[in-house]
């Protein structure tokens, strides 16, 4: 629009430097409105398809199918979210997750901590050794476990139990880079100082380092709490009994349609969408620090 | 590290660092203990198991499991049967996978990281929260609503259907995209010199046949989820990148597109690296989400080697295959980041390079 206006006063009025600027500012400015569109446009692919999943959750069965795309449910029904609490398995599966996810997240924060402190400021023997095999294990893809963690837990007899749904997540490799990096942060004088004022080794790191550690210690947290939430493959091969499901393993189920006939969409999306609240919330609390989490580790 | 520079040596055991040879080893010893025991003695017993006829009862170290050598690795790679054309169509159906998520992923987060990084931007927060919202949620979750969108009657073939097109029903289509484009085009049937030829139990017109239309949900499912996170990346990187090189480069009159090509990319290297890398160790261990969607179907083409080690050792009890499997599908990933540690190294610049860089007449 303006655009087109321009060549017009620039016949009029012929000087050259305002000519350019005015053209500039408009090629500028028809820049911005082309940033914003293809901005816009690629916001709504990537919020669209969750918006659609809440839709269709409070959707009909036949709604569903034949109305896939609109936001709001001609007829608003509570249907699926009934079934799901009052007559399926749902609600053994959240409190599954969650008692694996605190766990986890909770001995987590603590080992992973612990191990980091030691790693960055203790001098020991076979330090550097322990580092090395901490780095490597970062390297063996998880899918490659998947056999030898039952082959173990199987032999060792946790199988089919929490202890073995949440003992072997209890370690993460990359917590400890992440801890020994902030570690090695902070300056050394504060624990000299402790030290000289008798605080023995654990002390110093519970009652000093420790608390001066919370932003790498909340990174931690949603790291694991993240990734404990969502895992699914090492609860496939650690568990087998209908009690120790998942919530990540029970909708997969549900999404091979194990609750009987027809696509019952509103029923699955009803599903995914709650198992999304938890690490949602958690997204939106933490949502500035996990945008420094990417790039602080990628800085470290 | 640092922590030596700055703390004067003194003896092991004088003064205030009395006793941190046994605090450290009891501040390790629980990562250790649940490492050697989740991990690395699994892995020597899994590592036995492909070695052996293990046939999932009892176990695994009895005396009555037989050593076999290299059988079960001959079985999915040489066998000329059924293991080896399964280990075949997985391959060749990751392969193409990988070939199109890593690059496409990487260009879109770069594109989207251009786009959110600038300074001037309004909404800049909302922006990133959207791009990035679909990387926190579960696979699970994620596959469950992607057999909705991409079903018969879901949104995507409804917006096809705007402009004309027939979608496809996605999750049972077996069809490679590449032989749907061929037969767009008459050719629906390979040369012979393709057909006759193969690897690993499929012809080479079979390896060409491109990702199935079902493996392309899936591939469309992972660049949703993964561009965020590499976003990220990339505006961390980008934020580093000094506006003065950029500057110089306005001043000498290279536009936008070369500024970026010449200036801004070359800084971005070892992020570039890094994305390229976590791409391609994520792209070979597709597992999730075809547990949850489709269980390998159509006519096999969503198998991908993690999801057949499962089935191998799980569903058919054949362990010795499963963990063979398991051990090929980590030699390829090392292999893949060593490649990509080898061809994005800090090359020296060459000479005819250099040149064009030296200032003429004096040196400065």
């Amino acid at each position: 629009m303006t655009v087109t206006a321009v060549p017009e006063t620039a016949a009029v009025a012929p000087p050259a430097p305002p000519q350019r600027t005015r053209r500039w500012a408009a090629r500028a400015r028809w820049g911005q409105v082309v940033l914003y569109s293809v901005l816009i446009v690629l916001a709504i692919i990537y919020i669209y398809p969750f918006l659609v999943q809440v839709a269709t959750s409070f959707k009909t069965d036949a709604e569903a199918t034949a109305d896939p795309i609109s936001l709001i449910p001609s007829v608003f029904s509570l249907a699926a979210y009934e079934r799901l609490f009052t007559r399926s398995d749902f609600p053994l599966w959240a409190m599954n997750s969650a008692i694996v996810t605190i766990s986890v997240t909770l001995g987590r924060v603590f080992f992973v901590s612990l191990a980091g402190y030691a790693l960055a400021r203790l001098r020991f023997r076979g330090r550097g050794v322990i580092f090395a095999l901490v780095v490597a294990v970062m390297a063996v893809p998880s899918v490659v476990l998947l056999i030898p963690k039952f082959l173990v837990l199987n032999q060792i007899g946790i199988y089919n139990s929490y202890v073995g749904m949440i003992l072997p997540l209890l370690v993460d490799a990359a917590g400890v880079f992440i801890m020994k990096n902030f570690f090695e942060s902070i300056p050394a004088a504060i624990e000299e100082q402790a030290r000289i004022d008798g605080a023995g080794t654990f002390r110093v790191f519970w009652s000093v380092v420790l608390p001066m550690a919370r932003p790498a210690l909340i990174t931690i947290v949603i790291l694991s709490f993240q990734g404990s939430w969502n895992e699914l493959g090492h609860f496939i091969v650690s568990t087998q009994s209908p009690e120790l499901t998942t919530l990540t393993k029970g909708v997969a189920s549900l999404a091979s349609g194990q609750l009987g006939q027809g696509n019952q969409y509103p029923l699955k999306l009803a599903a995914a969408a709650i198992m999304t609240i938890p690490v949602a919330v958690m997204f939106f609390i933490f949502q500035k620090k996990i945008m420094n989490t990417a790039e602080g580790a990628l800085k470290g | 590290m640092t922590a030596q520079v700055s703390t004067p040596r003194r003896g092991r055991f004088s003064g205030i660092r009395r006793g941190e040879g046994l605090a450290g080893w009891l501040f390790t010893a629980p990562i250790i203990v649940i490492l050697g025991v989740f991990l690395f003695i699994p892995v020597l017993m899994a590592l036995w198991v492909s070695f052996s006829d293990w046939s999932g009862r009892g176990s695994p170290l009895s005396p009555s499991v037989g050593f076999v050598g290299l059988d079960n690795y001959a079985a999915v790679t040489t066998g000329g049967g059924l293991p080896e054309r399964n280990f075949g169509i997985a391959l060749r159906n990751n392969a193409w996978y990988v070939l199109l998520v890593v690059p496409l992923q990487t260009i879109l987060a770069l594109f989207l990281a251009t786009l959110v990084n600038r300074a001037i931007l309004r909404g800049r927060g909302f922006f990133r929260t959207a791009f990035y919202f679909p990387s926190v949620t579960s696979s699970v979750a994620i596959t469950v609503l992607w057999l909705f969108l991409f079903s018969t009657t879901g949104v995507i073939n409804e917006v096809l259907s705007w402009v004309g097109i027939n979608g496809p029903n996605w999750f049972a289509d077996p069809r490679g995209i590449v032989h749907v484009a061929l037969g767009g085009v008459g050719v629906r049937k390979g040369p012979e010199a393709l057909t006759g030829g193969g690897f690993l139990g499929i012809s080479w017109w079979e390896w060409l046949a491109g990702p199935s239309i079902a493996m392309s949900a899936f591939i469309l499912m992972a660049i949703f989820t993964t561009s965020g996170t590499m976003m990220l990346l990339f505006i961390a990187a980008l934020q580093n990148v000094g506006v003065e090189l950029g500057e110089a480069g306005m001043m000498d009159g290279a536009t936008g597109w070369q500024r970026f090509w010449h200036i801004t990319l070359p800084q971005l290297r070892p992020t570039l690296f890094t994305v390229l890398t976590l791409g391609l160790i994520g792209g070979w261990q597709v597992f999730d989400q075809i547990y949850t969607g489709t269980q390998g179907g159509p006519a096999k083409t969503t198998v991908t080697p993690a999801y057949l080690t499962y089935q191998a050792a799980f569903i058919n009890q054949d362990w010795g295959q499963g963990a063979a499997i398991a051990f090929i599908l980590f030699l390829i990933i090392i292999f893949f980041a060593a490649l990509q540690r080898w061809a994005l190294r800090d090359r020296p610049v060459s000479k005819r390079r250099a040149r064009q860089y030296q200032v003429k007449g004096k040196t400065s």
